[in-house]
């Protein structure tokens, strides 16, 4: 048996690294996405447009814009006296802010009363509007605390320290690179599994395969391990390119990383070839694997945290083998998490495995009959 | 003899009735294929149903009830108040104890996002009238995270030495207030920006991928030639395939703009027109694309990829959907002109949540066109050149 079964392996290893097209597949995709992630993925809020409609002439509203003009955040600033304008700018989207300074502002302060300015946002990019909103806010409170009004407030203002764990600087990239070993693992043994069966079924090499001597339980196996080594060495070149391209510290250990890693890819090749014995043909299998591939990126805890969630939607999570990798791939990384957080982690892992791989075998041996 | 009467066929191949007549059998054609087989109704009717479900409810980026560790070293009733504030937040659900040790494990396994100390000092400093001091650790893995619980951290110290202020006889606004006013989506609803975002993320699967992997297939099985070798040209053909996909993602668009009012809630403060000429128009770079991959490909694994690579994950991540384009590296910046979902995805919000802002449509609908135009031209050179 191991003998046969050495040798689908090695068949099913060399048509998937023959193939100029698999070879890409293998190559440009998880390249791609590593990069461009990496890169554009970021929440943060920068090059920001404004505009200012300063009817006030005094010292107050002009180190008010003068502090703005020095905010890393803010790239440019236009003035203008037209309201009309103002309304346009944001309309068509040239800013994503406007500040509006009343005739009489420095006045006020200077008489030591509580003055205001208007800031308006485009509601149409909430969450980067929210993020210029705060900043905003932020340099408006601190030149509140030099007035004279406000002076006694900001003395009685606890002093902030703060320290950021795992990652100091909050470096995006930290936590983009080891999400994405999990997340690209997932779409590599997905897409090469669930093709596997059906590309062999539609140019009938699959009627081939069942008349030689390989029983049903070698073809799956056969069918199981490549795309599981190919994750595997994916895997070891995305940890490469974390550790020496992106620096991302890598405080954990890699054996329990490899461990949990190995479980989460038999649970997603279970996956693959559930889908790829239920599909008559490649697309409705590429179709299939995308369909599956959208929620499971979305709702992991990828791009949003879980906690976002609402309570009734949070527990179809606990189906997804995403999101417990991506608490083990973040966690050795940055965390050098404990190895019994990690087995907690990977329990589920091994369960989803069990059940998506009889399930493909249960369906695989009913197709052959 | 013989070459006068090929050329009395190609005239009457050429007439503009009979290319009618061949580009509508070919419609027929291609929606019959789309009818019988079941992948391309769930592409363009049950995946935007799970998007939208998916961004309607399932992504939010506005975090509620992040929960943190409050440590009061030595409690008094100075501190007792700031953890009540702590308390009232909507941003916090807050657990208590006497020593920051009893949350660092849980730090680590992300089991809180924060911890506030609220120092032994604190108390003293508050009654002496110097400036106290708060200790915050953040979870740093979770980066953005972090800066959201760092800012709200601030908002209730702030809250509550405005309180201290006011108690002590203080004006009761702070010194310069701002008054931030959110224009076309006042309740901050990231759902509002979403759905609509979504919209484009469905019509380009039907414009791109779908109609790559279709037609990619006709290419692998040899029916595209067979098809060639009848009198359609290649411009007719590629008319023939392209409307019914058309069709179909404007299909797909109607079904989520009909979610996203009815089941959402989402606000169309804008025109239907300009919402079908902004996608109508959206549709030609998309379907330029689709028809290019399958071109170059001629195999439907690898269209599907380069579709994915090449449409799909920048309809995401680079036409300013999710993540702020303005806020990516300057190369990346560049890039994410030639993508054709980043001049939608602005007309999309604007026609759902402040009306028709037609100068930026037409800007935005230009650069669609043009991106279409030479995803067309490529696509039939492509297709000739092969045939050679």
């Amino acid at each position: 048996m191991w003998l046969r079964l050495k040798a689908l392996i090695i068949k099913e290893l060399l048509a998937v690294l023959r193939d100029p097209r698999s070879r890409f597949v293998l190559i440009m995709p998880p390249l791609m996405q590593l990069l461009i992630f990496t890169y554009a993925a970021t929440l943060e809020v920068k090059n920001v447009d404004l505009m200012v409609l300063n009817r006030d002439g005094g010292y107050w509203s002009g180190e008010l814009v003068r502090r703005l003009e020095g905010a890393p955040t803010f790239r440019s600033i236009r003035f203008t006296r037209d309201p009309e304008a103002l309304h346009r700018a944001i309309d068509e989207q040239q800013v994503i802010a406007a500040i509006g300074i009343d005739a009489g502002f420095s006045r006020e302060i200077s008489a030591g009363r509580p003055a205001s300015v208007q800031l308006i946002l485009d509601g149409r990019r909430s969450n980067a509007s929210q993020i210029v909103g705060n900043y905003v806010s932020q340099v408006v409170s601190t030149l509140g605390g030099e007035t004279p009004a406000g002076e006694q407030a900001a003395a009685l203002t606890p002093a902030l320290v703060e320290r950021n764990w795992f990652n100091p600087n909050l470096d995006y990239q930290w936590f983009i690179v080891p999400s994405l070993i999990a997340e690209i693992g997932m779409l590599i043994a997905l897409i090469l599994t669930s093709l596997a069966v059906a590309r062999e079924r539609e140019l009938g090499t699959f009627d081939q395969l069942m008349v030689s001597p390989l029983s049903a339980r070698e073809i799956l196996l056969g069918k199981l391990i490549p795309p599981l080594l190919l994750g595997l060495a994916q895997m070891t070149f995305f940890v490469v390119a974390a550790v020496f391209f992106f620096k991302v510290p890598l405080r954990g250990a890699l054996l329990p990383l490899y461990g949990s890693g190995l479980f989460f890819l038999a649970s997603v090749v279970g996956l693959g070839l559930f889908i790829s014995s239920l599909c008559k043909t490649q697309q409705q299998a590429i179709l299939g694997a995308f369909l599956l591939l959208v929620p499971a990126t979305t709702l992991s805890g990828f791009a949003t945290p879980i906690d976002n969630m609402p309570g009734w939607l949070q527990p179809l999570t606990y189906l997804n083998p995403l999101r417990y990798f991506l608490v083990v791939a973040k966690g050795v990384f940055l965390r050098d998490l404990p190895l019994s957080e990690i087995v907690l982690q990977t329990a589920p892992l091994a369960l989803i495995a069990l059940v998506t791989l009889s399930a493909a075998a249960w369906l695989f041996r009913r197709r052959m009959e | 003899m013989s070459g006068k009467v090929d050329r009395s066929g190609l005239e009457a191949a050429m007439r503009p009735a009979a290319r009618l007549k061949r580009i509508g059998a070919l419609i027929g054609k291609e929606s019959k294929q789309i009818m019988r087989d079941p992948s391309s109704i769930l592409i363009a009717l049950v995946l935007p149903l799970i998007l939208l479900f998916i961004f309607g409810y399932g992504v939010s980026l506005d975090a509620r009830q992040t929960r943190i560790g409050l440590v009061i070293e030595s409690p008094s009733a100075v501190t007792e108040e700031l953890a009540a504030s702590f308390d009232g937040s909507r941003y916090f659900s807050v657990q208590r104890a006497s020593d920051r040790r009893t949350f660092e494990t849980a730090l680590v396994e992300g089991r809180v996002r924060g911890i506030v100390v609220i120092p032994a000092a604190f108390t003293e400093d508050v009654s002496a009238g110097r400036q106290p001091q708060v200790q915050l650790l953040l979870d740093g893995g979770e980066p953005n995270t972090a800066s959201l619980v760092d800012g709200y951290v601030r908002g209730v110290l702030a809250g509550w030495a405005q309180q201290r202020a006011v108690a002590a006889g203080a004006a009761a606004e702070p010194a310069i207030s701002v008054a931030p006013r959110y224009w076309f989506n006042a309740e901050l609803e990231s759902r509002n920006f979403l759905v609509p975002g979504s919209v484009a993320i469905v019509m380009t699967l039907v414009g791109t991928l779908l109609t790559s992997l279709v037609i990619a297939r006709e290419w692998e099985r040899g029916t595209m030639e067979a098809i060639m070798a009848t009198p359609v040209t290649a411009g007719e053909l590629l008319i023939g395939k392209v409307v019914p996909y058309f069709v179909l993602a404007l299909l797909s668009m109607t079904l989520c703009v009909v979610l996203a009012v009815f089941q959402f809630g989402v606000p169309l403060r804008g025109s239907l027109i300009a919402l079908y000429i902004l996608s109508a128009t959206f549709l030609i770079p998309a379907l330029g694309q689709g028809l290019l991959i399958s071109a170059a490909t001629k195999n439907q694994f690898l269209a599907s990829q380069v579709a994915l690579v090449s449409a799909f994950l920048p309809a995401f991540l680079l036409s300013g959907f999710i993540f702020e384009i303005g806020s990516m590296p300057w190369p990346i910046r560049l890039l994410t002109h030639i993508v054709p979902a980043r001049y939608l995805i602005p007309g999309l919000q604007s026609v759902f949540l402040s009306g028709d802002v037609w100068p930026l449509f037409l800007t935005n609908m230009a650069a669609m066109l043009v991106i279409g135009a030479v995803f067309f031209l490529l696509a039939a050179r492509n297709s000739r050149k092969r045939l050679q």
